[in-house]
């Protein structure tokens, strides 16, 4: 099994921690004068997405996870799996609803998400920081408009609620931050 | 995330890591620091000595690790501090002395570590622990125009924090048992080092909370961790040895030195075992300390104290390369 002694560790390091793989967000050296070293690092776990504080003593092994990162093309949802296809091999990946979990509101089609792997299985997917889709459904009117209002919620197609502009209308297409899930601009069809 | 462009405590990018990390303006206030710290010395006639950084042995202390070099086939490591040569002079009869130079550590880099630093280490004749905190006590006074020090036994420190009696069985079989609840890991439940867990609540739980006014001198360490001290005869469960905190800080290490050479080899010997335990290589024992030791060390205590650490304090900054011409990042 491999595994990472604590002088390796960085961020980004991907470590395997209370059965689940978890990815450093930060390392730092306690370390005093005289006696035992420490790594205190925050982590992220991958498949619950907590973050949590763990201490190490200074040149423990810990368990390495084989997690990696590939750039995928979101295909299309049979309604259990999401499918995803790589562009230039076009081989295919199916994740399943945890792994999509609430990015499900941000995929378009052909869009190229960020799929994280763990022993080859997807656990996670990240959507591109902006997505564009159109408004299905939103109040139409100005009517009762004061200002510093900071718009009103729009539903996307995809059921994601933003919050937009009084002046944008159904049926146009928005484009969103999806790391806020702000709404950006208006995009010209 | 792509390698960063940018050197992360700088914010600097890397192309001008030519620059030294320390300002013009503070690099004279280094240089005043040290005039500062020179007449400190001189005001009280110890006398300045220039030992070597590198010897033929090194350190046996399992926590720490020399660096090494060759020259002309004959293997030095390079002094972690300059303690061994400074005792050899004081048992030749050198007097009060004091060192102002650079000491090495192996595998230490971060906020408050380079591996090349300042290291300032002094030593007082007829001194004992106590008058040493309190020469120490004073000289951060002039350079960091900082309160007057409080003064703390290590036992008093954990149970005004923790509640806990570091230098009894039960305190300790409590204390293993409030640190597994802390969600830290699940090696120290399983912990069998006793100073392991000291310095486990010491660092992540006491230490960030002491010591934010004025500095804090943390004395009578238990005996386990006595380094280079002398075990205290009325109470054999402690060592004289302190340890000076500041914001955070660990700046400065002292001892009632021990100048028995017998308990000096046991020492050595006993780190050598400890290295094994943890599979880490010998060291050669400092045979030249422990003739010296037994030719006569005079009744003395003695300090070790980091400069970059007490240059950062001067001035608050953040990071060490922020005290140094050029840390470890840019040489």
């Amino acid at each position: 099994m491999a595994s990472y002694s604590t002088s390796e560790f960085k961020g980004g390091l991907k470590i395997m921690q209370d059965g689940e793989p978890c990815t450093i967000l930060e390392n730092e050296m306690v370390k005093p004068g005289k006696g035992q070293a420490f790594n205190r690092v925050k982590i992220r776990k991958l498949i619950s997405g907590k973050v949590v504080e763990k201490t190490f003593k200074s040149g423990d092994s810990v368990e390495a996870a084989d997690v990696q990162e590939v750039e995928l093309a979101y295909l299309y949802s049979d309604g259990e799996f999401w499918h995803f296809m790589n562009n230039e091999s076009f081989e295919q990946l199916a994740a399943d609803e945890a792994a999509v979990g609430d990015t499900v509101k941000w995929l378009v089609e052909q869009d190229v998400c960020t799929l994280t792997l763990w022993n080859g299985k997807p656990i996670n997917v990240t959507p591109p920081n902006f997505v564009e889709l159109e408004i299905t459904e939103t109040d139409p009117g100005l009517k009762g408009d004061t200002a510093g209002t900071g718009g009103k919620p729009a539903t996307l197609v995809t059921g994601a609620v933003v919050r937009v502009p009084l002046f944008v209308q159904i049926g146009e297409v928005i484009k969103v931050d999806t790391r806020s899930g702000d709404y950006v601009s208006r995009v010209q069809k | 995330m792509p390698l960063a462009p940018f050197c992360y405590w700088t914010w600097q990018p890397f192309m001008t890591l030519w620059q030294p990390g320390i300002s013009v303006q503070r690099l004279r206030d280094r240089a005043q620091l040290m005039r500062e710290i020179r007449d400190f010395f001189a005001q009280r006639e110890v006398m300045e000595v220039d030992t070597p950084l590198l010897a033929t042995a090194g350190v046996t202390d399992p926590h720490l690790t020399n660096a090494e070099t060759s020259i002309a086939g004959q293997r030095y490591f390079l002094q972690t501090s300059p303690e061994y040569a400074m005792k050899r002079l004081l048992a030749a009869g050198s007097g009060c002395i004091y060192q102002l130079g650079k000491a090495v550590r192996d595998d230490e880099l971060g906020r408050y570590h380079n591996p090349e630093f300042c290291l300032l280490e002094w030593y007082r004749i007829g001194f004992d622990d106590t008058q040493l905190m309190q020469e120490v006590d004073a000289f951060l006074q002039v350079t960091l125009g900082c309160e007057a020090a409080d003064y703390i036994s290590y036992q008093a420190l954990f149970l005004k924090y923790l509640n806990i009696d570091p230098l009894e069985a039960a305190g300790i079989t409590q204390l293993k048992h409030w640190l597994s609840a802390q969600q830290l890991g699940d090696w120290v439940a399983t912990e069998t080092d006793t100073d392991t867990l000291l310095q486990l609540a010491m660092s992540h739980f006491i230490e960030p909370q002491m010591g934010q006014q004025r500095p804090v001198i943390v004395f009578n360490f238990p005996a386990s961790q006595a380094a280079l001290a002398r075990i205290d005869v009325q109470d054999p469960r402690v060592a004289r040895r302190f340890e000076v905190y500041f914001k955070g800080i660990e700046l400065a290490n002292g001892f009632y030195e021990l100048s028995d050479s017998s308990v000096q080899a046991q020492r050595f010997a006993a780190d050598n075992q400890m290295r094994s335990r943890q599979g880490k290589p010998q060291q050669p024992i400092d045979h030249h300390l422990l003739t010296a030791l037994e030719a006569g060390l005079p009744d003395c205590a003695g300090v070790a104290l980091g400069v970059d650490r007490l240059a950062m304090l001067r001035w608050g900054a953040e990071h060490i390369d922020q005290v140094l011409s050029f840390s470890a990042r840019r040489v």
